[in-house]
């Protein structure tokens, strides 16, 4: 495969690539990007970030030839080109990671790594070569996958690897990672940078977006702000603190810090007994885990991601089939009941991937918003749906929770990332449950929206609600919860209560099964 | 026990290979649809439609050859305004097809009416019919029951060979692939540059040329003649092999036989003492009850893995 590397940068211009003066309105009158000038060095790891729905996505669209810019001008290594389509970005060496990755899932790694442009021996599809080629990739870049497992099976920290082996395969030097961590567990994000570090060894230049300012000061030389379809300013990474940072992208103070009212336990709610899971593949993904969640307390479940957390949240919320144990909810019994009756009885579940299983991305916000609740007043009367009801619904929650979107009539699908997930937090939390259930809530939201779901958060377990909290993301777990609780392999191997004391290395233990509290006292505080 | 005698001869087994011909054709183009992600509900009208215009055809020139060219064309023709439908103007494809469907079986009568007076067939004209393996090797017959298993139509070799051309087709090309990532995620295909609407209107356009091919079979294979909505629900019954099949050829090619064995199960019973109300039912009622099995099957293997899992557990 040519380098495109290999054509002559043009002498007068310092940067790979150059996007002058682009605006964007779309169809239905949003403008996502307004008058920006975005400029990359080659070799750089150039951070983009900037709150949900401010235009980072639409901006890196257009220079993937997902989108037209409405006016503006771009530049490749210092010529002027138009582009119209992502095959025309790939010839360029531009390549890009979706937000939402853009895989075949039946298909395996090496299937999805060649799709498009695939080896053909004799006129038929060579897949011995395009293993080849997976596995050289992989080797070179340190990025490790499976080459021959479907991509459906494997997780998505590899996913995400694939995704960035069919941007190199294709030749892309400039490669465009748009969100790329929020997806990932603190390891994978750690293999993620090492990976990222080699790709700029070897040449290649990157634009990494994100919400965590953490990473962004980790990992990238420069960083663009944008806010409000703006850019705000381009800097020197080493020249700002994350908290200037934060001021840049909000235009105002953010504070992530909790203020908790002292805990008032109350009767438990959720009651856990010895609950077991296996996949319908057979594999044993929880092996008998016991707790309960009181009111007025947040419960936070701390873990390496893929140690049975997702199957716990969706055996309660009644989305798998438990294969052995119970869930108690006030002492009624709701094993394998319905998500619906689940949520009747008075359960809200925010889940992990809340693009699939949390929203109806072809309807409008107004009607997510109430499918759980359409069928009772004040949404349904006589019989009837009340658009009037609906409608102030949706504006008051629109409001409530800063959805960047022009009304509650638009689809879902046509936000940005970080709306989408707006929209089924406004829900779950207007729902005035007696239990919720919280599964990786801030993840993918920017930061004055994490801050407001943290308020949120706090005031439901302040207001006697039971908040079962499951994070990946440690500092998290530890600002918000009451008690913690550590899954490792299907199993709850700590309980702590929350108290300053507590440290993240303590919980890191646990949590990669170097310590492991003895059963008694397990049962004793779960 | 006569029943079973039947069953277990070589007559009973040429009969399922006659039979299944114009369901696996149109099951192996509904499965290239399904791939695509572009389902084609109008098999049964494609069959129709190629059907009636085969035997018209022949009739006309006297070449059963001309004749099956023609109706393959005038199938894969329908297929292109499904497609055409679908793909740009965007209907919805299945109301389409329905529409397509009913135009066929009310069409293809009208015009045999317009040609022959007769509102029910083209028993009335002498029409061609496509060769049978005896045609080319007389000796066949000669082999007495075997010769007659062999001597089938060229149409039911061409569906076996065809069931393997598809797979090629499917699994060993870049076009096959690149088909199957648009029927499975199209966003992820036209992100890397594939032509999502070439694709659909080629599935659709393959899947139109397989039913077609099974209509010819039908009126100039299976009998030398046309009648009023001879398809008999079989481009729907087609439509049931492709999940029963596992949506894989092969799959779909087995899934096929069985459908057919039923159908054939049922002509043999007719000549002997049962209702033939009965016998009538046997296909579709092998359809339905297959499909149940299938899923059971799978729901009872599921659970099964389970339960095992645990006893296992337990044990320990
Ligand atoms: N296809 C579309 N049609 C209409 N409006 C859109 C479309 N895509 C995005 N928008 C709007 O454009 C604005 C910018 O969206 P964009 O996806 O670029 O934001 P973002 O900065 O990537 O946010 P996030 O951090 O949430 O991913 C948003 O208000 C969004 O609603
Ligand atoms: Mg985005």
């Amino acid at each position: 495969m040519p380098s495109p590397l290999l054509v002559p940068m043009s002498q007068n211009t310092p940067y790979i690539v150059e996007m002058r003066d682009i605006s964007k309105v779309y169809p239905n009158g949003v403008r996502a990007n307004d008058h920006v000038t975005f400029a990359v060095r080659p070799r750089e790891i150039h951070a983009l970030v900037g709150e949900n729905g401010a235009g980072k996505s639409t901006l890196m669209k257009i220079l993937y030839g997902m989108e037209r810019p409405s006016s503006g001008q771009i530049f490749v290594r210092g010529k002027p080109v138009s582009i119209h389509s992502p095959h025309e970005a790939i010839a360029l060496g531009i390549g890009m990671v979706h937000q939402n990755f853009m895989l075949v899932p039946s298909f395996t790694i090496a299937e999805n790594v060649v799709l498009g442009a695939e080896p053909v021996r004799r006129r038929l599809l060579d897949y011995k070569a395009a293993v080849a080629i997976t596995r050289q990739l992989s080797a070179q870049y340190g990025l490790e996958v499976d080459p021959e497992a479907p991509v459906e099976a494997v997780p998505v920290g590899m996913r995400q690897r694939v995704e960035i082996l069919k941007a190199l395969y294709r030749g892309a030097d400039v490669l465009i990672l748009d969100e790329p961590t929020a997806v990932l567990t603190p390891q994978e994000t750690h293999e993620l940078f090492t990976a990222i570090r080699q790709l700029v060894q070897s040449g290649k230049t990157v634009i990494f977006i994100s919400h965590k300012l953490r990473e962004v000061k980790e990992i990238s030389d420069r960083v663009s702000v944008m806010r409000n379809a703006r850019l705000v300013d381009t800097v020197d990474t080493a020249a700002v603190t994350e908290e200037q940072l934060a001021r840049m992208m909000v235009g105002r103070e953010v504070f992530l810090h909790v203020d908790k009212a002292p805990l008032r336990r109350g009767e438990p709610v959720l009651q856990v007994r010895s609950l077991e899971y296996v996949t319908e593949a057979g594999v044993e993904t929880l092996k008998g885990v016991s707790f309960n969640v009181h009111e007025g307390e947040i419960l936070g479940v701390a873990g390496v991601e893929g140690n049975g957390q997702t199957e716990l949240v969706e055996v309660i919320a009644g989305l798998r089939p438990a294969t052995a144990g119970q869930v108690l909810l006030c002492g009624q019994d709701i094993t394998n009941a319905s998500p619906r009756q689940v949520r009747q009885a008075g359960v809200a579940h925010i889940p992990e991937d809340r693009l699939t299983n949390g929203a109806a991305l072809s309807m409008s916000i107004a009607e997510n918003l109430i499918v759980d609740r359409y069928e009772r007043p004040p949404f349904t009367r006589g019989g009837l749906l009340q658009p009037t009801a609906i409608k102030e619904n949706a504006e008051w929650l629109i409001e409530q929770f800063a959805i960047r979107a022009p009304d509650g009539d638009v689809p879902v699908g046509s936000l940005s990332g970080g709306n989408m997930q707006k929209v089924v937090l406004a829900r779950e939390l207007s729902a005035q449950p007696k239990l919720l259930i919280a599964a990786q809530p801030t993840r993918g939201v920017d930061i004055g929206a994490s801050e407001f779901i943290y308020e949120q958060l706090v005031r439901a377990r302040d207001n006697g609600v039971a908040v079962l909290l499951v994070s990946a993301d440690l500092s998290e777990v530890l600002s918000l919860a009451d008690r913690i609780l550590v899954m490792k392999d299907g199993q709850i191997t700590a309980v702590f209560d929350n108290t300053p004391s507590l440290t993240e290395e303590e919980i890191g233990y646990y949590m990669l099964g170097v310590k492991r509290m003895s059963a008694e006292a397990i049962a004793a505080r779960a | 026990m006569e029943a079973l005698n039947v069953i277990f001869s070589v007559a009973f087994l040429a009969a399922v290979l006659r039979v299944s011909t114009p369901l696996i054709l149109p099951a192996l183009g509904g499965l290239i649809s399904e791939l695509g992600g572009v389902i084609n509900i109008a098999l049964e009208g494609i069959m129709l439609v190629a059907a009636c215009t085969g035997v018209l055809v022949s009739v006309w020139t006297q070449s059963a050859w001309l004749g099956a060219l023609a109706g393959v064309a005038m199938g894969t023709f329908v297929a292109l305004v499904l497609a055409f439908f679908h793909l740009n103007l965007k209907a919805d494809l299945i109301l389409a097809a329905i529409a397509l469907n009913l135009l066929a079986s009310g069409g293809t009568i009208f015009v045999v009416y317009l040609v022959t007076g007769d509102k029910s067939s083209t028993s009335r004209l002498v029409s061609g019919q496509m060769p049978f393996l005896s045609d080319f090797i007389p000796g066949v017959r000669a082999l007495g029951e075997i010769g007659r298993l062999l001597d089938q139509n060229v149409l039911t070799y061409a569906a076996f060979v065809l069931t393997a051309v598809v797979a090629l087709f499917l699994y060993r090309t870049r076009t096959g692939m690149h088909l199957r990532a648009v029927g499975e995620n199209p966003e992820a295909a036209r992100s890397v540059g594939i032509n999502v609407r070439r694709m659909q209107y080629l599935a659709l356009v393959l899947s139109g040329v397989l039913a077609a091919l099974g209509g010819v079979y039908l009126s100039m294979g299976y009998v030398k003649f046309f009648a009023r909505d001879m398809t008999g629900g079989r481009g729907f019954i087609a439509l049931a092999a492709i999940y029963l099949g596992a949506r894989k050829p092969l799959g779909v090619l087995i899934a096929a036989l069985v459908f057919g064995a039923a159908e054939a199960l049922s002509i043999q019973l007719g000549n002997l003492r049962v209702p033939t109300q009965l016998v009538q039912i046997i296909p579709y009622f092998a359809t339905l009850a297959a499909l149940v099995i299938y899923a059971v099957v799978q729901r009872q293997r599921a659970l099964a893995r389970q339960r095992a899992f645990v006893q296992s557990r337990a044990a320990r």
